[in-house]
């Protein structure tokens, strides 16, 4: 780890000011990923701006019949949230199938959308990767991939974004409130948030240099049955090998978003137009041109079986 | 004390405190947080700094240069040891690869540098200030490409490979054969407390608290490496968070602490970062198993033939897969064969049971595999080729006694000795009983629950039982109040209370009244913990000193009374007794106490008759018939291990030994980069074992059995059998539950998914 310096942040627009202003700032909410990043010296920002203190931790209904929730409200509380529970249980369970209690606890909405791969060669700073060192060259290709992606990946990068959340929150078309720099606010669709590597895997989101996350909005609930299965080697504490976020109405028509297969979420719209079909028809669709490796091939057929066990579960 | 004949009738049998389920009298200071592991020994010496050991980026090759000037300049950095000024340093007998390397570097992660500075923090970041050139050179680093290189090597004072009648043809004509091939993953020891030490020198005096198995191997290779006399190390662990083979030799931790104090003037400490650990230290290698069988149509096997490959550095040892096959089932025609290859990943040595957890891993899924060509039921097959005789009994080319490892005299060679007890049918037989294992079913895939398809299997354990030496001092104070000291380690096992038990025993006296040291190298030199040996040496050490003590006491009884009848002196509650005489003992100890050391010796029992342990393992598990998710629902172990000095703690030990065995059969596994030559998962994120999710219902029964062949405690090992054949009982379960047999360990669902039966 890097000597840094450290300020608690007292309102967001100042929090995102001083993060634009200072090179090599960052904000710290749990310090989760952070933390253990930084231990590695895979991350070694100079200056951390605490964002703790900002009052950004309440869940509230919003206007539009849907849920704000703030950007630092626990894992651990909007699992428990009885609207979430209620209208949104996907959310939760997604959130239950992550990490351990103890982590839940202390990582927060914002950080839990942010946490970077797993991808073990980005863990190892003797390895050459790309996300770490553009350029280097990318170790997982060719190498020990079991975990990777088989979709949305470049000749770059092959990582996943590990988040169970995200992939939540992707199926329920949230929004992610934001404030810039320069004091302004926006929203950005989560579809827009995460970014597939391409040729800069490096950047892994949208956000502007001090963009501060406040707020993730999620729309009117849409009813339905609420499932996320995680597939894993061992029964908790690990990350999925894939996951299926679903929402399956009465008439066999929903939603679906997958974990582990993608840099991102992976959702594909036109393809759950076929939930009705089976799984067969909608893994086809959603992993239109997958690119395995030898050690991740698995997962094509993986997601194909999962899906009909998740569309299974609904018909009850 | 020399035991060369079989037990007879002795204080221990009173079982009024050996044999009890005690709880672990050093509980409380785990369940508080008090017990002093090595790191948290701030308080043994003042200004303790700092070290940070960082290991080399590349598998094998030369360090061309060094840049330290970056590094030095750090905040708080007070020096930086490297191989170029730690002085003259050699290779311990125990270690393979040196713990520093450079300028030749021999493995990923091996220790290059330690930097010591004022806190943790400073110490860490200018590690990563050090600029190292390298030169990489060419490895092998994949066993099934080294595999037809490799090379038999002895182990353990047994001979590598052996032959009984005349295999070839036996197998060749057999009516029901099997041939197959196995393999079994690399695997990390992971245990809960990181390798951790710390280090002060006072003049040419060197002290280290550390976290190790086996004390005076660590005294003497440190000694060896620096080379200084064995007297100037003294070598402290009281407790320690797990080892399971990773702890029993001198490491990178201990070393480099020294060197580092030796250079900073000043204690130090220094503990591996949990990602350093998989390929700095050592691990258990992968093995590759080729296993023929051989059968008439009665399920008499008439050839058995398995062959192991595993890979190490040169100079290191084989994981010998076959061994156990010479002894485990009958059979005329056999042979093994245990081959090591040369691969440049990091060390192989001891993890949990070695051999035989891989060993049986494959041996008992082939069993499986053959009573179902067989058409018997698995367990009928096995007890129908139970043996109370060894079958291959190759000469031992030196001692087996592990601390000694003399060479043996010219003996008479036995080539078949008798088992000194086996009960191996009868664990079966009282095992499927309770596990209700006539509600399997033969034909694979028919039973389910929900989405879960259901199955269950069953293995052998199997384990050498081994003797050693082992010493241990007692002294009684005027408060009657009895120490133990001896240098016998507790790993998390509870050798600190079934030592309290047997002095309890012994002396007729209260646990209350006992206090047990160990780990301590100014204590007499015991068996140490490792290859299951520890628990029977040691009690069986401190039985000799007690029974010293004992005399020492009945002779001061008698001179207090002459008629005093020491022949029938008992010791209970406190006293010495004999007729209508009785003496406290602590009158007797008087104002200076009395002091009684003394060692266990074993004799030729353990050549004239083959002392070993056994168990059935049964496992239910629960296959997802869409993902291939593997669950374990159930397991039962009944194990046949002698004397059960503390139902309680082996009970512990061998439930713990068939988690890892779940954590080997369904995700323990070192991933090889074979570019990079290094494991690449190496941390607790990457490398999975098991975690209470994962073990929802274990049960353990002990068979009621003594063997007075093995020691004077009448016990054996326990701490190894419950690894023992457990991940073939959970490979054998999957079959049963989806009809895929998948014979490449970890079975992960990635090797069940195109094979599942039900489409989708
Ligand atoms: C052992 C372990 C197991 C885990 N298992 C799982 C799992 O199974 N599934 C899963 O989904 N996750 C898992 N995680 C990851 C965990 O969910 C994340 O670490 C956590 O959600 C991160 O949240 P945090 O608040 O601690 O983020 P931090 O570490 O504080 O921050 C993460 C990143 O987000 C940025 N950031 C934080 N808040 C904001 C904001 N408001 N605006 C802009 N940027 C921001 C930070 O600058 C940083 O770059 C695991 C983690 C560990 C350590
Ligand atoms: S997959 Fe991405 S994160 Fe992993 S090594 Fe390649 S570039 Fe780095």
């Amino acid at each position: 780890m890097k000597a840094f310096t450290y300020d608690r942040a007292t309102s967001a627009a100042e929090a995102a000011s001083a993060v634009a202003k200072t090179t090599g700032s960052k904000f710290i909410a749990g310090g989760t990923n952070l933390l253990d990043l930084m231990k590695l010296q895979i991350e070694t920002p100079s200056h951390l701006i605490d964002i703790n203190d900002l009052g950004l931790d309440q869940i509230e209904p919003a206007t539009n019949g849907g849920l704000r929730i703030g950007a630092l409200v626990r894992n651990t509380d909007l699992a428990a949230n009885e609207y979430v529970r209620r209208d949104y249980a996907v959310l939760s369970r997604a959130l239950l199938a992550g990490a351990s209690g103890q982590l839940r606890n202390q990582a927060t909405t914002a950080g839990n959308l942010l946490q970077r791969t797993r991808c073990p060669y980005f863990y190892d700073t003797n390895m050459p990767c790309n996300k770490r060192e553009p350029g280097r060259g990318c170790s997982a290709l060719g190498g020990y991939s079991r975990m990777h992606a088989i979709v949305g990946i470049s000749d770059a990068c092959i990582a996943t974004h590990p988040s169970d959340m995200a992939v939540a929150m992707r199926l329920l078309d949230a929004t992610v409130e934001t404030v810039r720099s320069n004091g302004l606010t926006r929203t950005i669709p989560i579809v827009e948030l995460h970014r597939l590597p391409g040729n800069t895997p490096n950047i892994e989101h949208t956000l502007e240099p001090g963009e501060l996350i406040t707020a993730v909005l999620l729309p009117k609930p849409s009813g339905g049955t609420h499932i996320y299965r995680k597939v894993r080697d061992r029964a908790s504490y690990a990350f999925a090998l894939v996951s299926v976020a679903a929402i399956i109405q009465p008439d066999g028509s929903g939603k679906v978003a997958l974990g582990g297969v993608a840099h991102k979420p992976w959702r594909v719209e036109s393809a759950e137009r076929k939930l009705q079909r089976g799984s067969k028809a909608v893994t086809k669709e959603l992993l239109a041109n997958a690119r395995t490796t030898h050690d991740n091939a698995f997962k094509v057929q993986l997601v194909e079986r999962t899906l009909a066990s998740v569309l299974n579960d609904a018909k009850g | 004390m020399k035991f060369d004949t079989p037990a007879t009738n002795n204080p221990i049998d009173q079982l009024k405190v050996v044999g009890q389920p005690v709880s672990r009298i050093d509980g409380p200071l785990k369940t508080t947080g008090t017990a002093p592991y090595a790191y948290d020994r701030h308080d043994v010496v003042p200004n303790q700094a700092y070290g940070y050991v960082l290991g080399s980026a590349i598998a094998k090759g030369r360090i061309d240069s060094i840049n330290l000037a970056e590094a030095k300049e750090s905040p708080g950095v007070i020096a930086i040891v490297t191989a170029e000024n730690a002085g003259k340093l050699s290779k311990g007998d125990y270690n393979t690869a040196l713990l520093l390397g450079g300028p030749e570097i021999q493995h990923y992660h091996q220790a290059i540098a330690v930097v010591v500075a004022e806190t943790f923090e400073q110490a860490r970041s200018a590690a990563h200030l050090i600029h190292v050139n390298y030169s990489r050179a060419k490895g092998s680093f994949d066993l099934a490409s080294e595999k037809s290189k490799g090379v038999p090597k002895d182990v353990f004072g047994t001979s590598s490979e052996s032959s009984v009648g005349n295999f070839d043809k036996a197998f060749s004509t057999a009516k029901v054969r099997l041939d197959n091939t196995y393999t079994t993953a690399h695997e990390s020891h992971s245990m809960l407390e990181p390798h951790a030490s710390v280090a002060a020198w006072d003049g040419d005096q060197l002290t280290i608290w550390t976290s190790n198995q086996m004390i005076a191997w660590a005294v003497g290779d440190m000694a060896k490496t620096l080379g200084v006399a064995k007297e100037k190390i003294r070598v402290i662990s009281p407790y320690i968070g797990g080892g399971f083979g990773a702890k029993l030799f001198l490491r990178s931790d201990a070393l480099m602490a020294a060197l580092a104090s030796r250079v900073a003037r000043r204690p130090v400490k220094v503990s591996l970062q949990r990602a350093l650990i998989p390929n700095n230290t050592v691990h258990r290698s992968a093995t590759i198993q080729r296993i023929r069988i051989g059968a008439n149509r009665d399920g008499k096997i008439t050839a058995i033939g398995h062959e192991s490959w595993s890979g190490n550095l040169p100079g290191g040892g084989p994981e010998a897969g076959a061994l156990q096959t010479r002894a485990l089932y009958a059979g005329a025609n056999r042979m093994t064969s245990n081959r090591v290859s040369h691969l440049d990943l990091p060390e192989a040595n001891a993890m949990r049971a070695p051999n035989e957890a891989p060993g049986l891993a494959a041996l008992e899924i082939a069993m499986d595999e053959m009573a179902e060509k067989l058409d018997m039921d698995p367990i009928q097959f096995r007890i129908k080729n139970d043996t109370q005789i060894v079958p291959d009994y190759p000469p031992r080319p030196a001692s087996n006694d592990p601390q000694t490892k003399k060479p043996e005299k010219n003996e008479p060679h036995n080539p078949h000795p008798p088992f000194s007890i086996r009960q191996l049918s009868k664990c079966f037989e009282i095992g499927a009983e309770r596990f209700g294992w006539d509600k399997r079913l033969s034909k694979p895939g028919q039973l389910s629950d929900g989405r879960w398809m259901l199955g269950m299997g069953v293995a052998s354990a199997f384990r050498d039982n081994v003797v050693t030496k082992s010493a241990a001092r007692v002294i009684l104070d005027r408060r009657g109040h009895l120490t133990v000291e001896t240098d016998m380690t507790d790993i998390g096992t509870g050798s600190y209370t079934i030592i309290a038990q047997t002095a309890a025993e012994m002396m007729g006296l209260p646990l209350e009244k006992i206090t047990v040291r160990l780990g301590d190298s100014s204590f007499p030199v015991s068996a140490g913990s490792g290859g299951q040996w520890g628990g029977n040496s040691s009690t069986s050490g401190v039985y000799a000193a007690c029974l010293k003590l004992r005399d020492a006491i009945a002779l001061l009884a008698k001179g207090q009374k002459s008629e005093f009848n020491i022949t029938d002196a008992v010791f209970t509650d406190g006293f010495i007794r004999s007729g209508s005489h009785s003496f406290l003992l602590a009158e007797l100890a008087g104002s200076r106490g009395l002091v009684a050391e003394d060692a266990i010796e074993f004799g030729d029992l353990d050549k004239r008759f083959q002392q070993s342990t056994f168990g059935a393992h049964f496992v239910e598990v629960g296959v997802d018939r869409f993902t291939a998710e593997i669950r374990v629902r159930r397991m039962l172990a009944v194990c046949a291990a002698g004397r059960i000095l503390n139902p309680k703690t082996a009970r512990s030990q061998v439930i713990g030994a068939m988690t890892m065995g779940v954590g080997a059969a369904l995700m323990e596994s070192l991933e090889v980069d074979k570019r990079f030559g290094y494991f690449v998962n190496h941390d607790l994120a990457g490398y999975e074992v098991p975690v209470h999710a994962d073990i929802p219902h274990q049960e353990v029964i002990f068979l009621d059995e003594t063997d007075p062949i093995s020691s004077p405690m009448k016990a054996k090992g326990v701490g190894e059998l419950g690894i023992c054949g457990a991940a073939a009982a959970v490979a054998n379960a999957i079959y049963n539950a989806t009809g895929v047999r998948v014979r490449d360990y970890p079975i992960t669902l990635d090797k069940l998914i195109e094979k599942m039966p039900i489409k989708v």
